[in-house]
């Protein structure tokens, strides 16, 4: 007796050992070039949507230009690409087939030649005026296309900015209205906004410091010393910045803890897309928010979250953002899907050392990386054209031609949510309802198919109303009528029987 | 034992008739516990019975409700995980209320707090279940109706339970909440102990292990 007892403890007990042991559930690193995520935040290998054609390196162009060293900027308009050499001192200017077009290293300022000391980006506007980040000089200057000096923007006299404290101007972008939005050095107050004669505004696009309760409390418990030493709780930084065709502001920033990102993302907002009062208006509508890279399984010396270092906006409003720790570029649509992933670590063509600026033209992706010196161009693949013209149709509202597109992406790659998203939305537009839903649930698109289920549910009703009021009324009379008939058949037996049980 | 003693009629309509009582026990609670335990209107058996309705509502809820409401990973999804938790907690409660209650004069013996309690859970299955139902003509915008009757069903249980450990004690009202929420940290301390003993477990076990490998590497 006590032996099984014993037996069956020990049974239980190492059961329950089994049960509890914690496990922890390993996350692959994806090794895919592409990828797409699915609802789950899984990494499904996808064909590529962008390939590397082909690469620049500063050398390639002859001795005389030499080798790029650390450069820090990029700006593509038209035809042209800028490529800020920041370590050279100077901006390199080479045409859409990479070849040369001009060198500049100095502007002629009233009279006397000035040279560039550690610029880190460039801006040309629709005209081709050229706005030049000098940082070291503490200046951004304004040219016109052929170079003739315009004016300088140099640190603004104001309350709000430390006299001895320096003006270091990273990256600027200037509007169709001639307004320029600087992102500064030793800035925390969002972006410089400066009017078109170059005077000093306003800040655009701080974030707002919120305390917690908790820290309200921490912050009364602490003594003076303590709340000296602890680190200073200031707004966002931002990394970089970028305007598309409509005047909207993109920009990235990167200073915030893996942590709060894990639990947050809504606050974090890697990603802000900025009107003109600096509200973030971007839109989240896709399975997660745009945050780069789902899981963070670290490999080598790469651990933590996307840092995206820069950012560009198509003219489709595709919105492209490069993440600096693994080296990829995510794809964003106008709703915040995510559309595909791209790039990687590495030294091959495609994989990157350091990236430091993305440019698109066209609907090419040009690539700078800071340590190899390098630009990568990457063009779209057939893949890749069938996306952006089946989002293209999607946004016009043609959604019947839309679906043919995401027929065609399905073909390519099974594994692409929005895809059947998209088909079951042209579906839904059809009426097929049942074959709508069908497609949602198949993507756990929960609101999209309550829509075609609202639908499906009414006509349901409708055609069988009939059934529907004649089972309600057989509910309500039936055990009436079986009482009657007990009544009839048993007569009074069922009565006596109730009796006697006494009860 | 054989077929015929287990499958014994009256053993049966006694089983069916105390089963039956939980219905009358969930509409009048304050009279229902009282008789559940002081009249013998209640079986162990029909306890059990409630007890397995409840699992099977939670499985039957993840498996066959809308998708809309449950859309499980069926790949990473655990049933035993699920269900453990609830069964585990149930015993717990049944243990920590019984150790508490012998301390603060309570009537009821652990037979008792075990039945009572799965007769409060009633509820639970008879609500429960027909939500799945439900489940399956709602949109996503009427999930306000969904979550009435979800609350309906957590709330009368937990109303249910307060009484039943009114009754079965004899506390006061104000006694029987105390002793719930004592119940609750009691709970917690419990499960704090046996995590604590079985990570202390492994850990010993690892390291004899590793002490085993250490010797079997320097021997060879």
């Amino acid at each position: 007796m006590m032996k099984e007892f014993m037996k069956k403890s020990i049974a239980c007990l190492l059961l329950l050992i089994t049960v509890l042991i914690p496990s922890s559930r390993a996350f692959a690193n994806s090794t895919f070039y592409t990828y797409s995520f699915d609802y789950y935040g899984n990494e499904l290998e996808s064909p590529d949507a962008y390939t590397a054609e082909d690469m620049l390196i500063g050398s390639m162009m002859g001795e005389e230009v030499g080798d790029f060293v650390s450069p820090s900027g990029m700006f593509v308009r038209d035809e042209l690409i800028y490529i800020v050499d920041t370590g050279n001192n100077r901006i390199v200017v080479v045409n859409k087939a990479f070849k040369l077009v001009r060198i500049i290293k100095s502007i002629i300022i009233n009279g006397e030649e000035s040279f560039f000391n550690q610029p880190t980006d460039v801006f040309v506007d629709r005209n081709g005026d050229l706005y030049i980040c000098d940082k070291l000089n503490q200046r951004v200057i304004h040219t016109d296309k052929d170079l003739n000096f315009i004016k300088l923007y140099t640190k603004p006299v104001d309350e709000t900015i430390l006299e001895g404290s320096d003006f270091l101007p990273i990256k600027c972008v200037v509007d169709t209205s001639g307004r320029m939005f600087l992102m500064a050095g030793n800035v925390n107050k969002g972006f410089m906004q400066f009017d078109k004669y170059g005077n000093f505004t306003v800040y655009v696009g701080a974030n707002q410091v919120k305390a917690s309760l908790f820290e309200v409390i921490k912050k009364r418990l602490m003594t003076k010393e303590q709340r000296e030493r602890m680190i200073l709780f200031v707004p966002t930084e931002y990394s970089n910045i970028a305007i598309d065709k409509d005047n909207f502001l993109y920009a990235t920033t990167t200073t915030f803890n893996d942590g709060d990102l894990r639990n947050n993302p809504g606050k974090v907002n890697p990603i802000r897309k900025l009107n003109s009062l600096g509200t973030d208006i971007l839109i989240r509508n896709g399975y997660f928010y745009p945050v780069g890279d789902l899981s963070w399984g670290s490999g080598g010396d790469v651990s933590g979250a996307s840092r995206f270092e820069d950012i560009t906006a198509l003219d489709n409003d595709i919105y492209m953002a490069i993440d600096r720790i693994r080296g990829r570029v995510f794809a964003y649509d106008f709703q915040g899907n995510m559309l595909y992933a791209f790039g990687g670590l590495g030294n091959k063509m495609g994989y990157f050392e350091y990236p430091s600026a993305i440019e698109h033209m066209g609907s090419d992706i040009l690539v700078l990386d800071y340590k190899a010196g390098s630009v990568t161009r990457f063009t779209l693949t057939e893949y890749g054209d069938y996306i952006n013209k089946a989002l293209a149709l999607y946004k016009e509202g043609r959604y019947d031609d839309s679906a043919e597109y995401w027929e065609k992406v399905l073909h390519l790659n099974g594994n692409y949510d929005l895809a059947y998203i998209g088909i079951g939305r042209a579906l839904l537009r059809k009426g097929e309802y049942a074959e709508a839903m069908k497609y949602f649930k198949s993507k756990i698109d929960i609101n999209n198919y309550s829509k075609a289920f609202q639908q499906y549910r009414k006509i349901w009703v409708e055609e069988n109303i009939g059934y529907l009021v004649g089972g309600f009324i057989v509910l309500l009379i039936l055990p009436k009528v079986v009482r009657l008939i007990r009544k009839l058949i048993k007569g009074g037996a069922a009565s006596n029987e109730r009796k006697n049980s006494g009860q | 034992m054989s077929v015929r003693t287990l499958v014994n009629k009256n053993r049966l309509l006694h089983l069916g008739k105390t089963l039956r009582f939980s219905l009358h026990c969930i509409f009048r609670p304050f009279d229902g516990f009282w008789d559940l335990t002081h009249e013998g209107r209640g079986s162990i058996g029909a306890a059990n019975i409630i007890l397995i309705l409840c699992v099977l509502t939670q499985v039957w809820t993840w498996t066959y409700s809308s998708f809309i409401f449950y859309w499980p990973q069926w790949e990473y999804f655990n049933l035993f995980m699920q269900i453990l938790p609830s069964v585990v907690l149930f015993l717990t409660w049944c243990i920590a209320n019984w150790s508490l209650t012998t301390l603060m004069d309570g009537k009821g013996k652990l037979k008792h707090i075990y039945m009572a309690t799965a007769y409060a859970l009633t509820p639970y299955p008879l609500i429960r279940i027909p939500m799945i139902f439900l489940s399956h003509v709602l949109t996503v915008d009427e999930v306000a109706f969904y979550m009435v009757f979800y609350n309906l069903s957590s709330y009368w249980c937990v109303l249910l339970v307060v009484c039943a450990m009114m009754m079965i004690h004899d506390f006061s009202f104000g006694k029987a909440i105390f002793t719930c929420l004592a119940t609750i940290v009691a709970m917690m301390i419990i499960i704090f102990l046996i995590i604590m003993f079985f990570s202390l477990i492994t850990q010993s076990f690892g390291y004899f292990i590793s002490l085993y490998k250490e010797i079997a590497f320097r021997l060879y």
